[in-house]
């Protein structure tokens, strides 16, 4: 078999090597230490020495060409010999385009691009960054980490301690003092994570700040930023919205719920308002089926399961977990699974298959103050549920004004699958469930 | 023993001093050639050709990607170390820089082993943390191997201030080649060498460049003359001709180990190769130049000539001695490539004696960090 | 127990090495005629005579590779640098020759040397003569490097590191040379990297080594006396190997941490001790590790100016209080 000469490594830095020229021709007869070609490296112009005797049977590589180091140059041997000709590397190509990262349900996504207003490609200057003299964010404790660690040995709530050191840090002597004097007990309404703001909290800035809004700066979308755009641009301009609004009497709800939750307090366990509408609007896609389901095109696809999914706030967007099989899990195993679903979906833990499949979504805005508002439709379900905060108002009974409690629910539907009467029903089953939710504990 | 303080001219070195004419042959008449066997001149030869192939190999090797970072070849030189090398007795010493397959060969150091170095393997002569400028065999008096121009000729000197110290009849060879005669550190060496008149012979492998700078480029004056002007006795000779080398430095070992006495011995040889494998080499030399020199005064080709018109080799025992030494070239490519490389559990091994003796270390605390 | 000099310390340990290992020799400049430029070899010479005490010519880069070449064949030299300031002269010999030959060489050849000699500032010598380079040398592996702060610790550590087989950089301070101590006459050896606690207290540990260990404790005094503050005083003796636990065991009962030493800022000692300290004892922490090292520009000649460019107690003392805020 012929002997094949790759392109050799002829400096401690060379990467590829261009053949300048052919010293010797094929059919040349060619002696150990005799010189091939001229090849050129990124340091000079080196000859190409032959170790082998024979025959120059084939050039591989033409004046000119710029192979990598260990790309065939030419086949040396007997006249007539058989030569294998390896495929021909050329010099390896810019890197590769980024992967994006896995979506939500949806077909494969595609790097996102032009309509967008803000082109993701040029490099813009980043925002400033705060000063690291600037005075603690509201929120963030300063605290030594031996301070810390002390006061996590004596479950002390350190957010509550004044500290005595340097720009207020909390110290040692600090947390020594707060555990001989505890503060006054914490407000009952408070969470259980004692430190935790208040959802609806809003960074504070005085009215008599003047200085600019925000420093001008231009960010680059982020994966999930680019995904929830180009999902809910498509939403919005193929699927025909309409909305349908009702109100439900809150008050049997917030009276169960709170009586369930008093009895389960040692068990740690706090069942909220969403984990009733999750229940609910399973029991409700039970009795009209023709909502949980998907437009394909030439066809509607029915779904046998009804899988409910529900919308979480994460930094810098937003993730719809979802509970396989809602109808038929208690209440309580769905909240158990949506607290563990809502959190590991903040810490960006979620599996793919755990944010995928759902059947129906609910959004729930109540505990951020919103009294109604519509949402967009998660392709490819057919319908979202919008859920408002319980407010007390007057209200009319038995031809009195007396004080109600009301809760706003808005469905949004895809008038190609579900029709006016379709959804109103389902609110209506969905609003008779909450209004007698003894139902779902069943 | 005369005191290192003492310092006096002796009449001798002066005398030696202005006896510094090139020493001509033919060195073949010389007592020290004369007194060669048979078998004594196949073995330099055979040494040298084993180094020819050896160098030959790796230069294969370094362009397959085997070898990482530099190749510094001897291909051209190989009387020198050689002959040098044939001379050693068993308290003779030899240093060297980068350049140092060769001296490894000549001191009888083994191929795989060498070879398996350069492969950066485990079972490389420094396990493969030195590479091809770090080749050591204290066991054979061989000390490296060493990088730094210039900076191998004070550690050679102290083989030499050892000896003396220990009341040891013997001499350090510390070999350098032409572009290291200006470094700082040699000069300092030259100066103590013969302040103290320690036993050992710089000895300067003059092949003509100092990377891609010529002699005349580079050096003020005669190489070797400059050990006049620290009194030290000074030589030069042909290094394309092993008897020559031999009868030179038989000379001056012999005043080292006799006398204690210093010396500067130049060798005129010549390098086919670049610097490294990386020097394109057309930059500072004519091709036509390489070509005389290979044709003319190869040393190989000068003791083959020498050696067959003294009826020690025939045709066929240069042939088999030629593939003899390419197969064992290719058996070291073959078990080089074979052996393991070090883990990384290896990296901070041989970094200090007491860490590689635990059961003897008396230090405490730590001696590593992350 | 006799009162003898730190100069007499490290003469006494030089001679009782002399005696026991004939393969010990000491070079350096002026180190037996003219008796030591500090004479702190004053007097061997006549002992032991001119084949182990050797003048050298003023030939750093070539005496101490010559020693370096000496001790692969068994010789034990100890070299001295009149100044510290001199190693960069022989740089290319102490940190590539005999700190590497042993790696380069596959663990085939040690290097038993010990380079001796002061390192210090405070003497208005100027900008070249006042390095003290512990931290560029403690950064090869392969070499050790020791800086004692009393003759009783000077004695017992010299003799440590004439017998360690390994590179041993000794590193003195002029200043120190007349200071007197306690040291025994019986035979005792300090090992290499081992602290010493100098002074126990609650409320701060000093990290230290050196002259500044004389600085901080006599800050210390100031501070319990003035301020009722105890300080701990954790003497580190030596910089490689590094004896990283007594300060971490100090750090966890006084929680506040101030590094004094005599170097400049960008990559000291104290840079190094302040990443573990921080990596290895976190949670100890009741406020960031404090550092007080000499004012970051080349030793200035003017003597009470050089004087504030070093740590000093007053220093200490300042830098202690913002190391307690």
């Amino acid at each position: 078999m012929a002997q094949i000469i790759d392109m050799p490594k002829l400096s401690d830095t060379m990467t590829v090597g261009t053949l300048v020229k052919w010293l010797k021709n094929e059919g040349d007869v060619v002696k150990s230490g005799d010189m091939l070609a001229e090849v050129e490296t990124d340091k000079a112009t080196m000859e190409l020495e032959s170790f082998f005797d024979g025959t120059l049977l084939k050039q591989f590589v033409p004046a000119g060409g710029q192979v990598e180091i260990g790309a065939p140059l030419a086949a040396i041997g007997k006249p007539g010999e058989k030569i294998e000709a390896p495929a021909v590397k050329s010099a390896p190509i810019a890197a590769p385009v980024a992967k994006p990262l896995a979506p939500a349900a949806a077909p494969a996504p595609v790097a996102v691009s032009a309509p967008a207003p803000t082109p993701a490609a040029a490099p813009a200057p980043l925002a400033p960054r705060p000063s690291p003299l600037a005075p603690a964010a509201a929120g963030r404790v300063r605290i030594s980490p031996l301070a810390r660690k002390l006061a996590e040995e004596k479950g002390l709530d350190y957010s509550r301690v004044k500290g005595s050191g340097p720009q207020g840090r909390i110290v040692r002597e600090d947390i020594l003092t707060a555990a001989k004097n505890p503060p006054a007990p914490a407000p009952a309404a408070a969470a259980t994570k004692a430190a935790a703001p208040k959802a609806n909290a809003w960074p504070w800035r005085s009215v008599l700040d003047k200085s600019p809004v925000q420093a001008d700066s231009v960010a680059p979308l982020s994966n999930m930023r680019a995904i929830i755009a180009r999902r809910l641009v498509e939403s919005k301009t193929t699927i025909p919205h309409f909305y349908l609004e009702i109100e439900v009497d809150s008050a049997p709800l917030s009276a169960l719920r709170n009586n369930l939750n008093a009895g389960l307090t040692k068990d740690g366990v706090r069942l909220s308002v969403n984990d009733f509408v999750l229940k609910a609007c399973a029991a409700a896609l039970r009795a009209v089926p023709a909502v949980n389901s998907s437009w394909d095109a030439t066809a509607i696809k029915y779904h046998s399961a009804a899988h409910v999914s529900f919308a979480v706030a994460i930094e810098d967007g937003l993730i719809t977990p979802v509970i396989k099989d809602t109808d038929t899990k208690t209440l309580f195993q769905i909240s158990a699974e949506a607290k563990d679903l809502g959190k590991r979906a903040k810490d960006k833990k979620l599996a793919p298959a755990e944010f995928t499949g759902g059947t129906f979504c609910v959004s729930n805005l109540g505990m951020m103050g919103i009294t109604r508002f519509s949402a967009i439709i998660n392709p490819p379900n057919s319908a979202i549920l919008a859920v408002g905060t319980s407010v007390k108002v007057p209200v009319v009974k038995d031809g009195a004004i007396v004080i109600g409690e009301r809760l706003a629910l808005t469905l949004s539907c895809d008038h190609r699958v579900v029709d006016g009467a379709v959804g109103a029903k389902f609110l209506n089953a969905l609003r008779d469930h909450l209004e007698n939710p003894a139902l779902l504990l069943l | 023993m005369p005191s290192p303080v003492n310092k006096k001219p002796s009449a001798t070195a002066v005398a030696q001093a202005a006896d510094s004419a090139p020493c001509a042959s033919p060195a073949l008449s010389a007592p020290i050639n004369q007194q060669l066997t048979k078998a004594d001149k196949i073995a330099l030869f055979t040494t040298m050709m084993r180094i020819r192939r050896f160098e030959e190999r790796s230069l294969r090797a370094y362009q397959a990607k085997k070898i990482g970072g530099f190749l510094h070849l001897y291909i051209g030189q190989e009387a020198v170390a050689v002959g040098c090398c044939s001379l050693m007795g068993k308290n003779d010493h030899v240093i060297t820089a980068y350049r140092d397959h060769g001296h490894a060969i000549a001191v009888g150091m083994g191929l795989n082993e060498q070879m398996a170095e350069l492969y950066g393997k485990a079972t490389g002569c420094s396990k493969g943390k030195g590479g091809s400028m770090h080749f050591f065999a204290p066991d054979r008096n061989f000390w490296g191997g060493h990088g730094i121009v210039g900076g191998q000729i004070p550690l050679g000197t102290g083989l030499a201030y050892a000896l003396k110290y220990k009341g040891l009849k013997g001499a350090a060879m510390a070999f350098m080649g032409d572009g290291a005669v200006n470094q700082g550190a040699v000069h300092e060496a030259y100066n103590l060498a013969s302040l103290w008149q320690l036993p050992v012979i710089f000895v300067i492998e003059n092949n003509g460049y100092s990377m891609g700078t010529s002699q005349e480029r580079s050096s003020a004056g005669d190489l070797g003359k400059r050990a006049a002007g620290y009194d030290m006795a000074w030589a030069s000779c042909d290094g394309h001709d092993v008897y020559d080398v031999r009868a030179t430095m038989d000379k001056f070992l012999q005043l080292a180990r006799e006398e204690s006495k210093p010396a500067v011995v130049e060798i005129r040889t010549y390098r086919y190769r670049g610097h490294s494998v990386a020097d394109p080499d057309n930059t500072y030399r004519p091709k036509a130049e390489i070509e005389e020199y290979r044709k003319t005064k190869d040393p190989i080709q000068v003791f083959q000539q020498a050696l067959v018109a003294e009826g020690v080799l025939s045709d066929a025992l240069i042939e088999s001695i030629d593939q003899s030494a390419r197969a064992e070239s290719e058996a070291a490519a073959e078990f080089a490539e074979a052996s393991p490389f070090p883990t990384p559990d290896d990296i901070q091994k041989d970094v200090y004696w007491e860490a590689d003796h635990p059961t003897e270390r008396k230090s405490q605390g730590r001696l590593f960090f992350d | 127990m006799p009162l003898i000099t730190y100069r007499e310390a490290i003469r006494h340990a030089l001679a009782e090495e002399l005696e026991r290992d004939k393969n010990v020799v000491v070079l350096g400049e002026e180190v037996a005629q003219f008796h030591g430029a500090y004479k702190v070899t004053e007097g061997l010479l006549e002992k032991f005579g001119p084949k182990r005490i050797v003048d050298t010519p003023i030939s750093e880069a070539g005496f101490i590779g010559m020693g370096v070449g000496a001790s692969m064949l068994g010789i034990r030299p100890v070299m001295e640098l009149m100044f510290w300031s001199f190693y960069s002269v022989a740089f290319d010999q102490i940190l590539n020759n005999a700190a590497n030959v042993r790696y380069m060489s596959g663990g085939l050849i040690n290097c038993p040397i010990v380079i001796r000699g002061p390192a210090n500032g405070g003497t208005n010598v100027g900008a070249t003569h006042s390095h003290t380079p512990e931290n560029v040398l403690a950064n090869h592996p392969g070499v050790k490097v020791v800086v004692p702060s009393t003759p009783y610790d000077a004695k017992g550590l010299l003799k440590s590191a004439i017998r360690d087989n390994d590179p041993v950089f000794f590193l003195e301070n002029t200043i120190l040379y007349g200071d007197k101590g306690e040291v025994p006459t019986d035979e005792y050896l300090i090992p290499l990297g081992l602290a010493d606690v100098k002074r126990v207290g609650t409320d701060l540990t000093i990290v230290t080594y050196g002259r500044c260990v004389l600085h901080s404790l006599a800050a210390a005094e100031q501070l319990q006396k003035e301020h009722n503050i105890s300080v701990e005083v954790v003497d580190l003796r030596s910089i490689r190997p590094l004896d990283i636990d007594t300060v971490l065991a100090s750090v966890a009962k006084t929680h506040r941490v101030l590094i004094v030493e005599e170097q400049k800022p960008f990559s000291s000692v104290g840079s190094q001790l302040a990443f573990m300290i921080q990596k290895e004892a976190f949670d100890e922490l009741d406020g960031p590790i404090h550092r007080l090292s000499t004012v970051d520009a080349p030793a200035i000649y003017s003597p009470p100016v050089e004087f504030e460019q070093l740590p000093n107690p007053q220093r200490v003392i300042k830098a202690a209080l913002e190391a307690l805020a």
